[in-house]
């Protein structure tokens, strides 16, 4: 069903799509406003499917430590694996150097004054990268819990960081980011005896009362403590989709994207 | 170093909107209509939209396109969770997504997360 060639019309709303009454015309649609996003961002995810990497979404509220965990689990995983970042920021290129003081890759994408990075904008920054000799690429998108939530950018995987210097009742005040997550860390847990506001127990029971499945694992990239789980997952979900893509032609999508439940179009009975 | 310094761009809603506005002039086109008389969406409370922001970028958004003038409807959606514990259907709150029956975690959105365009009105004479 597509929207092109009329197929979309059905005996149902054919008079409600194309007669004119009085000189106007109701038009019915039914089709998802991000949908030009999401077009752009299917084609990304056949990029990364067709060269066999995993591509992963960080999101977090600026400071939440994204960066840091990237320079830590390039530090774990550098011989094993060949790693690419995509830095999104509002300005600077400061981030872009971290990651290549590291010897990884790294693109910057300043947005201006956008508060999250779209599917167009990384597409562009595909053709930075030699795509076929990574393993794993990550997107760490503007630091952001609300915007970036909403724009699928072809990432296998959402990953959100919630900071033990925040709030732990963040995943109650941000459902539609919290949602998203395929994983949820809990970042700077060295800080833990001291910030002695922040429940961990709590911040994971309001991410269950979002009916998230997502695995919680508290780290410290700093200190270098529990990275293993974290580590863990990564290597799993690039077991899997390497397992999945290109020879099957399936691929995995990360959780809570709208479109997944919503077809572009359907028919309007 | 990839820029990208588009004016306007800075609420998500605004981009939303000049998507919105992309695809009802594009409709508009194909009907051959003269102008948009008004533009019906059906938003989520889990969509991640602010429908008030929405309303307010709007008549920015379209300003010198084909639905300058026009009126935009929102129409709220429900937000409701299936249970695959208990098979209940129950309404929700966006941080609240458990089943209101049995309490379960496991449940699924049934409708809430739509950011749907729904119909378009036109002017054809």
């Amino acid at each position: 069903m597509c929207d092109t060639c009329g197929c979309n019309i059905t005996p149902g709303n054919r008079e409600l799509a194309y007669k004119p009454v009085n000189g106007h015309t109701a038009v019915s649609v039914l089709k998802n406003l991000l949908a030009g996003n999401d077009d752009q961002a299917k084609h990304n995810r056949q990029h990364f499917d067709s060269h066999g990497l995993l591509a992963i979404n960080l999101m977090s509220s600026p400071g939440a430590g994204k960066t840091a965990l990237l320079e830590a689990t390039i530090d774990a995983l550098r011989d094993q694996y060949r790693i690419g970042v995509i830095e999104g920021d509002l300005e600077t290129e400061n981030d872009a150097e971290r990651i290549r003081a590291k010897g990884v890759p790294a693109h910057q994408i300043t947005t201006g004054s956008a508060c999250h990075l779209d599917a167009h904008m990384v597409h562009d920054a595909l053709h930075e990268f030699p795509l076929k000799e990574l393993d794993i690429l990550f997107i760490e998108n503007v630091g952001n819990l609300v915007c970036p939530a909403s724009f699928d950018l072809g990432q296998h995987r959402n990953v959100v960081l919630l900071s033990a210097a925040e709030g732990d009742d963040k995943p109650a005040k941000y459902p539609v980011m919290f949602r998203a997550a395929d994983l949820v860390l809990l970042t700077k847990s060295d800080l833990l005896p001291v910030l002695d506001d922040f429940d961990p127990v709590r911040a994971e029971s309001y991410l269950r009362n979002l009916a998230s499945r997502a695995p919680f694992i508290s780290l410290s990239s700093r200190k270098n403590l529990n990275l293993q789980g974290w580590l863990k997952w990564l290597r799993l979900e690039l077991t899997q989709q390497r397992e999945q893509s290109p020879s099957s032609g399936r691929t995995t999508q990360s959780r809570g994207q709208p479109n997944d439940a919503y077809p572009d179009t359907q028919a309007h009975g | 170093m990839t820029k990208f310094l588009l004016p306007g761009r800075e609420v998500h809603e605004f981009s939303l909107c000049e998507a919105l506005i992309a695809e009802v002039e594009q409709i508009a086109l194909k009907n051959g209509a003269l102008r948009v008389q008004s533009v019906k969406v059906r938003i989520g409370p889990l969509s991640g939209v602010e429908t008030q922001l929405l309303q307010h970028a709007y008549p920015f958004a379209t300003a010198g396109t084909l639905a300058d003038g026009s009126t935009l409807e929102i129409e709220p959606a429900l937000l409701r969770v299936h249970c695959e514990v208990c098979d209940f259907e129950s309404k929700a709150e966006p941080n609240l997504l458990s089943c209101r029956a049995c309490g379960s975690h496991l449940t699924k959105v049934v409708c809430g997360d739509e950011l749907m365009l729904m119909r378009v009105e036109l002017f054809t004479t």
